[in-house]
């Protein structure tokens, strides 16, 4: 009993002893830890890039100003288009598929504004967005479509315009140059308002 | 008239708390009591003002007032008086409040609790509690209101949402709301969020405890350690109960026969609940043994910044997920925040790196010390492949342009590894010695559980040697589990010996006089059986899917699923349901009739699948009702999962509750009476 | 003459049986469980965080269709996944790539816990190099909870 009492004692001296006695980290480990230090500033700060960035693309919506990103579709019937081939006339890029029901509401509508303006210089193009090639022929076959739609292969095209769902509709003035967004179907007569629009455009 | 009391109660306790910040740290700066009294005092009155406005929310909620936007947005006639209470924290307005209650409620007890006690650090405490309560009431006033209400301008397309009317705006009522996505709608919703929250919240505490140490430069003693300690247990345990939740809940209703899928937002809960677990452990060696000082305080700051940056991504949108809440303009001050954290901790921490020293140091690579410092490392690999798993899909648009997807194959291979050195650890470090531990005094205490489940390895591989890779796991769970429950035998040998004790007394005084020891055994067989369940989901799952018609079967892993008709009704909340009728049986016995069915509701246009679960405690059959009445034919679509030692994942969560309730456990004696902490350090001799 | 016939007719017997065994086997249908063992390695290239076997829109059901007739025609998995990943980008799979620039997601995690195993073995050798001079005490052994209950019991009776 008293040995325990004893070592007891004995052990809670020696480690008062040895709580004095402050072991410094050697240089090595101290340069380290200085090394160290800079290097998690540098990476916090990296991540907070990464964070902002994120942010702003999270809250940039589709592209509305500038050139037209330029592509080339081809169509389900086998036709070709790239949009930098059509300067000179007005062209509407619309982004559909054919799992998307709004898609469905607008789509007789943009079937009829093509026929109606197709001899004055303007182009339709669909752009199909994620689907597959037999349901999209469906669609098209559903509706009548007879301007050119084509799948967008690895979502290049969908990518360039930063579409943020389906439908979108871009609108490319004869100089090439975007024109504004329409997210969601569209519905009469805003397509026809918009093409008169851009029809009237002359440049100096 | 109420929502207006509500919403200047909200905006009283913005200013108290920006007011408690600056008087607090003025106080401490100048050391001047009477200025952090005043900033107690207003601190302590920023919960009671919140609790108000949150009943006056909920009322609202309740009664259906929908000229407030928030309660159009969420809660709707068809939905029942509980949900509409849940519905507080069902859109991003009313879950920040919530979080912004749940965290002034923790200051306030802290502030009541320990004022006396750690009088140096409380200007500080305050301080930084405040300043981050502050900045979420300050959300909640200035940027996701949820008193806002709808505003009809004459001639304009959309609503307005907003606290002041527009100018010549009426106000507008809808007949009804939009009510909760009926995803929401569940039990899970009551206990999901509120418990993920008060774990991300209260680690507040602790991390504000470790700044104020920081500045008050008194870090070389443990006293923020040992004020916070059960705190940290009460964060760590409501996240952990989250998380079993959140997993519970996709289980039920999201179809997908599976309870993690690795979703960034999942994995923003992971991280911090990773880092915690950690500090939890890691403290333990710095009340013991005053070391791993730097490792600790680290620790804190990572597990508080990742539950800022997880409820950042969940917030802002930043990151697609199925669990992200709609997108609001919140983020670039969130961002803000954050950043002033983040680079605030840091450079607080090394600027005092210098003061903090190790105490003691060890003889051998193995000891008690050695497993601490490897079980942090564990941790923090396990966090930084997930934190990366989850980051890289932004990197890669941000470098490469390319969108890619980081999904479980990558999470699964890279952690599993990684979790099974952890588990190992857990087992092998309570039987380490501090300072230096003999190799064969180790051997001789672990004898009897590894003998054990290699027997048990060997009957199992042969019962299931169609899966050899499940062997290795299943060894490794088997001789953790034995491990402690080898400890419990002894230590119920050893009272029964010297008190002549019952085996059961025995067990009930052991939790009783060691019960920080025990407690943590008993969270530890908790993590076993969770791990049970992950194993079972990573090497003995089986699905199929197949379309029957009436009377016809499917077959999977032993049992039958016989399709016995369908039928379509509609529910009392504005849904309509096609429900199938299957049996389940195990050869020619029949154990089960199941119902899966499909629900859709109308409003929302929003579909939802419910599946008919036969539970056991050796797996689950899970039943889902994929698709009917194909080509005008009356069949039906069924996946069925067979999910094994699934149900482990829940029961070993109680476990843990259960376990970090024992270990929580005030002690009869004084804490860190030296007596009985000399003598574990070092042993008696003549032994 | 009548041998040459028979050997027409043979030839024609033989060409018979095997288009029809090569239309047999397009013509199967492939079952859900095949079609749900490559669309797991998928992700709808739609919703977010979806795998493709378990997602429920129309979308996700065209996909799973598709996949299907690709079955039906003979292709094999690696082939389909390689469609999928032509046409909606690298996204849909559920597993990064380990080339070009997606392997860093597999390479620094390793590297973590490489630089782990060093920062440990740092720190230890640390704490070892600074000790005292070895303080003449017993070698330290784990405690048992049969010398605790009886250190206890002696403290008890030292009251």
């Amino acid at each position: 009993m008293n040995l325990l009492r004893i070592s007891l004692r004995n052990n809670f001296m020696i480690e008062q002893l040895e709580s004095i006695a402050q072991p410094i980290g050697t240089p090595k480990v101290r340069r380290l830890g200085q090394d160290g230090q800079v290097i998690a500033f540098a990476l916090v700060i990296l991540l907070l890039g990464l964070l902002a960035f994120g942010l702003v693309k999270a809250n940039t919506g589709p592209r509305e100003k500038g050139m037209a990103p330029d592509f080339t579709i081809t169509g389900f019937d086998g036709r070709t288009a790239k949009l930098s081939e059509l300067h000179g006339q007005v062209v509407i890029v619309n982004f559909w598929a054919s799992w998307c029901p709004p898609c469905r509401d607008e789509a007789a509508y943009l079937e009829q504004t093509w026929r109606k303006y197709q001899d004055q210089g303007v182009v339709f193009i669909g752009v199909d967005w994620v689907d597959t090639n037999k349901e999209a022929l469906a669609y098209i076959k559903e509706f009548d479509i007879t301007y050119i739609n084509g799948p967008d292969t690895g979502t290049r095209i969908a990518d360039a315009y930063r579409i943020k769902g389906v439908p979108e509709t871009f609108f490319v003035a004869k100089n090439g140059e975007l024109r504004g967004v329409k997210i969601g179907p569209l519905q009469s007569p805003e397509l026809d308002e918009k093409i008169e629009e851009l029809l009237q455009e002359v440049y100096p | 008239m109420l929502a207006d009391i509500g919403l200047f109660a909200v905006v009283i306790a913005f200013l108290l708390a920006v007011y408690a910040t600056f008087a607090s740290f003025y106080g401490g700066r100048k050391e001047c009591p009477a200025w952090v009294e005043s900033a107690r005092n207003a601190a302590i009155l920023v919960f009671p003002l919140l609790t108000i406005s949150v009943v006056i929310l909920v009322y609202l909620l309740y009664t259906l007032d929908f000229s407030i936007a928030y309660v159009a947005d969420v809660s709707s006639q068809a939905m029942s008086p509980f949900l509409r209470v849940t519905a507080l924290w069902g859109g991003q307005q009313g879950s920040v409040l919530f979080w912004a209650w749940m965290m002034s409620g923790f200051v306030m007890v802290v502030l009541l609790r320990n004022w006396q006690r750690n009088r140096e650090l409380m200007p500080y405490v305050i301080a930084v509690s405040m300043l981050t309560t502050a900045f979420f009431i300050g959300l909640v006033v200035f940027i996701t209101n949820p008193f806002a209400r709808l505003w009809l301008v004459p001639g304009a397309q959309e609503l307005t949402i907003a606290i002041f009317p527009p100018a010549s705006a009426m106000p507008y009522v809808p007949k009804d709301g939009g009510g909760l996505n009926p995803l929401l709608r569940h039990f899970g919703m009551i206990g999901h969020p509120p418990t993920t929250y008060l774990g991300f919240t209260g680690f507040v505490i602790p991390f504000a405890f470790a700044i104020a140490a920081l500045i008050t430069r008194k870090v070389n003693d443990d006293e923020w350690i040992r004020a916070t300690r059960r705190w940290t247990l009460v964060a760590w345990i409501f996240l952990t109960i989250g998380l079993v939740l959140g997993g519970r809940w996709a289980y039920d209703v999201l179809g997908w026969g599976g309870f993690w899928g690795w979703d960034p937002v999942e994995n923003a809960m992971l991280m911090p609940w990773l880092t915690g677990t950690a500090f939890l452990h890691s403290v333990m060696m710095a009340e013991k043994r005053g070391m791993l000082k730097k490792w600790n305080i680290v620790l804190i700051i990572l597990t508080y910044s990742l539950s800022l940056f997880g409820t950042f991504i969940t917030r802002t949108g930043i990151i697609g997920s199925v669990h992200a809440f709609a997108k609001s303009a919140m983020g670039p001050v969130f961002f803000l925040f954050i950043g002033i954290t983040f680079l605030g901790s840091m450079s607080l921490l090394f600027s005092r790196w210098h003061l903090l020293k190790s105490e003691h140091e060890v003889e051998s690579f193995a000891s008690r010390e050695a497993a601490f410092l490897l079980q942090n490392m564990l941790f923090l690999a396990i966090t930084f492949a997930v934190f990366w798993g989850t980051v890289f899909p932004m990197i890669s648009e941000l470098i490469n342009g390319t969108k890619i997807t980081v999904g479980p194959p990558y999470f699964k291979m890279v952690t599993g590894p990684l979790f099974g050195a952890l588990v190992l650890l857990m087992s092998l470090a309570p039987f380490f010695a501090w300072r230096k531990q003999g190799v064969r005094s180790l051997m001789r205490a672990l004898l009897v559980p590894l003998i054990g489940s290699i027997i048990i390895s060997i009957i199992w591989g042969y019962l299931h040697r169609m899966h050899p890779n499940s062997i290795f796991a299943l060894w490794l769970a088997s001789f953790v589990t034995m491990a402690i429950l080898y400890e419990f035998w002894r230590g119920i040998r050893a009272r029964m010996a010297t008190r002549s004790e019952n085996p059961l007394l025995a067990l009930v005084n052991l939790l009783r006089r060691n019960h920080r020891r025990y407690g943590g055994y008993i969270i530890h067989l908790g993590v076993m059986m969770v791990a049970l369940g992950f194993i079972g989901e990573a090497y003995f799952k089986q699905e199929t899917q197949g379309t029957v018609g009436v009377g016809e079967s499917l077959a999977v892993g032993g049992y039958t699923l016989r399709f016995d008709g369908l039928r379509d009704y509609s529910g009392s909340d504005g849904r309509e349901i096609i429900e199938a009728s299957t049996s389940l049986f195990k050869g020619d016995q029949l154990i089960r009739v199941l119902q899966p069915r499909r629900d859709y509701f109308i409003v929302q246009e929003q579909p939802s699948t419910i599946p008919g679960v036969y539970s056991t405690p050796g797996k689950d059959v899970y039943v889902l009702l994929v698709g009917w009445g194909e080509n005008g034919i009356n069949n039906a679509t069924f996946k069925i999962y067979v999910n094994p030692l699934i149900n482990w994942v829940w029961i070993g969560a109680l476990f843990m509750v259960f376990g970090t309730l024992i270990a929580a456990l005030p002690s009869g004696r004084q804490e860190g009476s030296y007596a009985l902490k000399a003598v574990e350090l070092q042993p008696v001799p003549g032994d | 003459m009548k041998r040459k016939l028979i050997f027409i007719f043979l030839t024609q017997v033989a060409i018979l049986f095997f288009v029809s065994i090569v239309a047999y086997a397009q013509g199967k249908i492939p079952t859900d469980d095949e079609v749900n063992t490559i669309a797991k390695k998928l992700y709808c290239p739609v919703c977010p965080n979806t795998p493709l076997d378990v997602c429920e829109t129309k979308a996700c059901e065209d996909w799973r269709a598709q996949i299907r007739d690709q079955l039906t025609d003979g292709w094999s998995g690696q082939q389909i996944i390689d469609y999928f990943v032509a046409q909606y980008g690298e996204r849909v799979l559920a597993e990064p790539q380990r080339k070009g620039f997606t392997s860093l997601v597999w390479m620094l995690p390793v590297l973590a816990v490489a630089f782990g195993v060093v920062l440990v073995w740092q720190v230890l050798k640390n704490w070892r190099s600074v000790r005292q001079p070895p303080i003449d005490s017993p070698p330290p052994a784990p405690i048992s909870p049969e010398t605790l209950a009886r250190i206890e019991k002696e403290l008890q009776e030292m009251k």
